[in-house]
């Protein structure tokens, strides 16, 4: 659905985007992950014909994104990183003017029906000026699917929302994304993880990295680093825990807490926890430590630096 | 063509809700009220002194053309320029619109927006004219046997030209900039040069004068459309103007999206 060859954008002297490769195919979320000024937003805008590339090309449901960008502007839904609303307009108005622009028939019924879908028709007819941010994300992305579109580009759709209302847009991007393509970006790792089923990782307007979230994580770390907290005194618990095959740097922190590091492939969990039960120790928890983003990037730098192919 | 109409059909809808458009409608209109009462006023005090004259309509489209000049750029100064600054043109630059339309649009708001405003004023020849509605004599004639309807026709049409043409590129200047204040001012004194000004020139260099009183909009209007006289080379003045700012527009649009 999208296909994205050698994109390059420069503003001025600076290049924002330098030889962008991808595809995303239909039914796929694809994630865009990388850190502000990654060149996210300027891809984004490329593809949804807001401005045209310096060079390379692109096709968005089968249309050039420069030739034919009023049949690419018809088939995708955006919602811009700043939501794009009129403070002055209606709900339902401002859906319905969107929907107007877009030659829907029946425009206000269409306007009412996708509010439903963001769950906001009961505020139909409050002034979008009036709205909380979570509202205003909804309403803008109301607006990205008003005309049902094949592509779904979505700029940190969850940036500003409280975690209920983050919890409930990625619900929604979800459902959205069983059918149709769906290009977001973010610059959290977890929220890649959870929604995307492949993640594309971009740093100064290159492609880092591309790969389902598990793998690009296994394939990073190369081994899993998990804590461990027990109740009461954990005095002796490195010890008992070192003992247990497979595990490495056992680190025994301040709080009290443990730390352990095991090979990915050979999940050592079920043993360590066997072994601290045995011990005499009430686990308490055990939960594997993500890397963060700034670690992924750290690593991919390093990588890149020592000629190596992240 | 429906895409205009969409985005014309918002701003005019917006006209509405905004007091600035009441502002400029309501000292328009009070200013032009007033001058009317004048002109009724000159008109019966010669008839006092023995000198019979009609209340001339002429002197209140020249009053109007000249409101115009400072109502349109705070009409049309939001236009383009607040989309840019609150980031909304990324929405009508992502629909499936082509900019000229969008131009255009936004020009056919503002403009049936004067139209209406214009529309207003009608109740002056009507009331001169007296009108009859029904059985029901509302108003008896002030002037017999009525006014002059070909040249209030022609004063009419020069009058919304000259308001097409301030629209118009009170449009392409907002679209030239982010901030509104900076759309109004350029567009002020551009309308204040084309109005005036820029027939000082014409006194001053040696040869090609003849260009700068062309440029001039006050004669376009004033000896000509608001004297009765249709003439092509008129016409084709205020058309090119509107042209020039539509063109503006849609070049600054596209600007936009190659920054």
């Amino acid at each position: 659905m999208i296909q994205v060859n050698g994109l390059t954008k420069d503003y001025g002297a600076r290049r924002a985007i330098d030889n962008l490769t991808f595809d995303a195919e239909q039914g796929e979320i694809v994630g865009f992950l990388g850190p502000n000024g990654a060149g996210k937003t300027t891809t984004m805008r490329i593809l949804t014909g807001y401005m045209p590339p310096t060079d390379g090309s692109a096709t968005v449901a089968g249309y050039d994104i420069v030739d034919e960008s009023l049949e690419v502007r018809k088939r995708v839904g955006y919602l811009p990183e700043t939501v794009p609303l009129y403070n002055d307009m209606t709900a339902l108005e401002y859906l319905k003017f969107m929907a107007d622009l877009r030659k829907i028939p029946n425009s206000e019924d269409r306007a009412y029906e996708t509010l439903e879908t963001v769950n906001l028709h009961e505020r139909a007819n409050s002034f979008i000026g009036n709205f909380s941010k979570g509202m205003r994300q909804r309403i803008g992305l109301a607006q990205a699917l008003i005309h049902r579109p094949e592509v779904l580009i979505l700029d940190e759709p969850t940036i500003g929302l409280d975690p209920a209302q983050v919890v409930e847009m990625r619900n929604v991007i979800r459902e959205i994304g069983k059918d149709r393509t769906v290009l977001l970006s973010t610059h959290i790792l977890s929220e890649a993880q959870q929604i995307c089923d492949r993640v594309l990782i971009i740093n100064k307007g290159k492609i880092v990295a591309e790969d389902t979230p598990e793998n690009l994580q296994s394939r990073l770390v190369g081994s899993q680093r998990v804590v461990l907290r027990v109740r009461g005194e954990s005095d002796e618990l490195p010890a008992k825990v070192s003992k247990v095959k497979g595990v490495r740097d056992v680190e025994a922190k301040a709080d009290g807490s443990v730390e352990f590091e095991f090979s990915a492939g050979q999940d050592v969990r079920p043993q360590v926890a066997k072994a601290v039960i045995q011990a005499g120790f009430d686990l308490l928890e055990m939960r594997p430590i993500g890397l963060s983003l700034e670690e992924i990037f750290l690593e991919l730098t390093r990588d890149n630096a020592n000629g190596k192919k992240a | 063509m429906r895409n205009i109409w969409t985005i014309a059909k918002r701003e005019y809808d917006h006209y509405f809700i905004t007091p600035i458009a009441y502002v400029v409608a309501f000292v328009v209109l009070l200013i032009l009220g007033f001058i009317f009462f004048a002109v009724i006023q000159s008109a019966s005090q010669s008839a006092l002194y023995g000198y019979p004259s009609v209340p001339d309509l002429t002197v209140l489209m020249w009053w109007f053309a000249f409101l115009l000049m400072f109502g349109t750029p705070a009409l049309t100064m939001r236009l383009l320029a607040e989309e840019a600054r609150s980031g909304t043109i990324e929405l009508l630059l992502t629909a499936p619109i082509r900019d000229y339309e969008l131009v255009i649009g936004k020009w056919l708001g503002s403009f049936l927006f004067i139209l209406t405003l214009v529309a207003a004023t009608l109740i002056y020849p009507i009331m001169l004219n007296g009108i009859v509605i029904g059985s029901f004599t509302v108003l008896t004639p002030m002037v017999s046997p009525g006014i002059d309807r070909q040249l209030l026709l022609s004063s009419y049409i020069g009058l919304i030209l000259v308001a097409a043409s301030f629209l118009a590129l009170g449009v392409g200047i907002s679209a030239v900039f982010t901030n509104q204040i900076a759309a109004f001012f350029v567009s002020l004194i551009t309308f204040l040069g084309l109005f005036f000004l820029i027939g000082i020139p014409a006194n001053l260099v040696p040869s090609g004068g003849e260009f700068f009183n062309y440029m001039v909009m006050r004669t376009h209007f004033d000896g000509a459309f608001n004297m009765g006289s249709i003439k092509l080379t008129d016409v084709v003045y205020f058309l090119s103007l509107i042209a020039l700012g539509l063109f503006t527009g849609t070049t600054a649009v596209e600007i936009r999206r190659w920054r």
